[in-house]
């Protein structure tokens, strides 16, 4: 079978899901400025620690290899490592996502004696003043020294992770600079507008001057680097990056949130993107395989407005969020179409037909200083 | 090394398979590495390699016709280098 029929299949699903993502909570002690999940305040709806091993024993059942587990900060949750020390006794192996703020000498110590774990530290620039703008004052440090716990603990190869900005990306080469002198692995992944990330992707999404700049590094730096396979609209830039290069939105990955709402990806938290609650009956295996929005997602896709461009077979017309959260039709260009059909595209977007994330967990102090910048205009 | 018809290999105990429609999927958890596995009967002769003592052995017992041989030791050879079947 070739790779493209591969794909092929592929796209019209699996019995299972890949791997999946896990939001365990949406509390945090962070407001980063790009966050997907707007995350903040715990919901009070949250999954009980009996509801989060049901989940694992149903994905367990399922034989997903893999969850990838994040938030909100997830090791806010007291019971974060009855969970995630359940899910690796079950089989199933753990890749949690962390700002850092938890990861003492102790918590470092405990993590690096566990199997099947891989932990990313999320890092947003290569200095407190990159990285502070977008997740708060004190992250870079936080961050820093939990990857110095990792170090000192004799974890192993954890993970850098980075959302590319056009403020960062002149960094990538001290990126992973940094991660080679920690013995650590490089990611980098796309920016979304989802979540809060809605309100600031036009200020930070990286130029198309950048776009290429980041291709460019991806080509010569591709098979060390991970990406999540999230950077596909690139390649109508030219041969195609590592990776599967396809959406796997509802048809290979999805997304439990919090509260056990399931949704298509992690970048398209709203009502119009959710297949169900792990809490219906028939749990997870039952949205997975027989919900609505999951068998539409399988089906074929039209290239729409992307039909008769000659690049469409590379970038697949782009990432589904990222058109959703923009008010670009599903199936129109990328906004970040690197043909710059998105670009115009969204000079004819009106600004009420641009959906707004839901829900909103955001601290309530940010939810104010939005108000103050509407008043002021 | 190369795939042999007279040596015993089974699957990395590290591994996990899944069937698909298109065959299976196998999970190696050390190296984190995911492998399209895209024939189902390559799938039933891995999976009867612990229990034959050759490769040899395992095709004959999953009844693969002899011309079909040097298919399945390539596939074999491929999986071997991801280390999803090892030597007993």
């Amino acid at each position: 079978m070739s790779v493209e029929s591969l794909v092929t299949q592929l796209k019209s699903g699996l019995d299972a899901p890949i791997c999946l993502t896990w939001e365990l909570t949406y509390a945090c002690n962070l407001q980063c400025i790009h966050c997907l999940s707007s995350s903040g305040r715990r919901d009070p709806r949250e999954l009980s620690t009996e509801e989060a091993k049901s989940v694992i024993d149903q994905l367990r059942d399922m034989q997903v290899f893999y969850v990838n587990i994040g938030g909100g900060e997830p090791m806010v949750r007291r019971d974060f490592f009855e969970i995630i020390e359940y899910s690796t006794a079950n089989g199933i192996g753990v890749k949690f996502s962390t700002n850092g703020a938890y990861i003492d000498a102790e918590n470092a110590k405990r993590l690096a004696a566990m199997d099947y774990l891989d932990i990313q530290i999320s890092l947003d620039g290569t200095d407190a003043k990159t990285n502070d703008a977008i997740r708060g004052e004190g992250s870079f440090d936080t961050a820093i020294a939990a990857m110095n716990n990792l170090r000192d603990a004799g974890f192993g190869e954890f993970k850098i992770s980075v959302v590319v900005t056009r403020h960062n990306v002149s960094q990538l080469d001290a990126f992973k600079k940094l991660a080679d002198s920690y013995g650590a692995q490089l990611r980098i992944t796309r920016l979304r507008p989802a979540g809060r990330g809605a309100d600031t992707w036009h200020e930070l999404h990286p130029t198309n001057a950048q776009q290429r700049e980041i291709y460019d590094w991806l080509m010569a730096h591709g098979e060390n680097v991970l990406t999540g396979d999230s950077f596909f609209h690139l390649n109508a830039l030219g041969p195609a990056l590592p990776g599967l290069n396809m959406c796997g939105a509802g048809r290979v990955v999805c997304l439990i949130d919090p509260i056990g709402d399931v949704y298509a990806c992690p970048f398209v938290i709203h009502d119009e993107f959710k297949a169900g609650s792990i809490r219906d009956e028939g749990g997870f295996a039952r949205i997975w395989r027989e919900s609505t929005l999951f068998t539409e997602l399988r089906e074929p896709q039209s290239a729409g407005a992307c039909a008769s461009c000659g690049s469409y077979d590379a970038c697949q017309g782009g990432c589904m969020a990222a058109k959703f959260f923009t008010g670009i039709p599903l199936d129109g260009p990328d906004p970040e179409c690197v043909g710059g059909d998105g670009e115009h595209f969204l000079a004819n977007v009106s600004r009420e037909s641009v959906p707004t994330p839901t829900p909103d967990h955001s601290k309530l102090v940010t939810i104010r200083r939005r108000q103050e910048s509407l008043t002021i205009g | 090394m190369a795939i042999d018809l007279d040596t015993a290999y089974e699957l990395h105990p590290q591994v996990a398979i899944r069937p698909e429609p298109f065959g299976a999927l196998a999970y190696h958890y050390d190296n984190r590495r995911l492998v399209f596995m895209k024939h189902n009967d390559v799938v039933t002769v891995v999976k009867s390699l612990s229990q034959n003592p050759s490769l040899r052995a395992a095709l004959e017992s999953c009844q693969v016709e002899e011309t079909r041989w040097p298919a399945f030791i390539a596939a074999l050879d491929s999986l071997q280098s991801s280390e999803i079947l090892r030597v007993r």
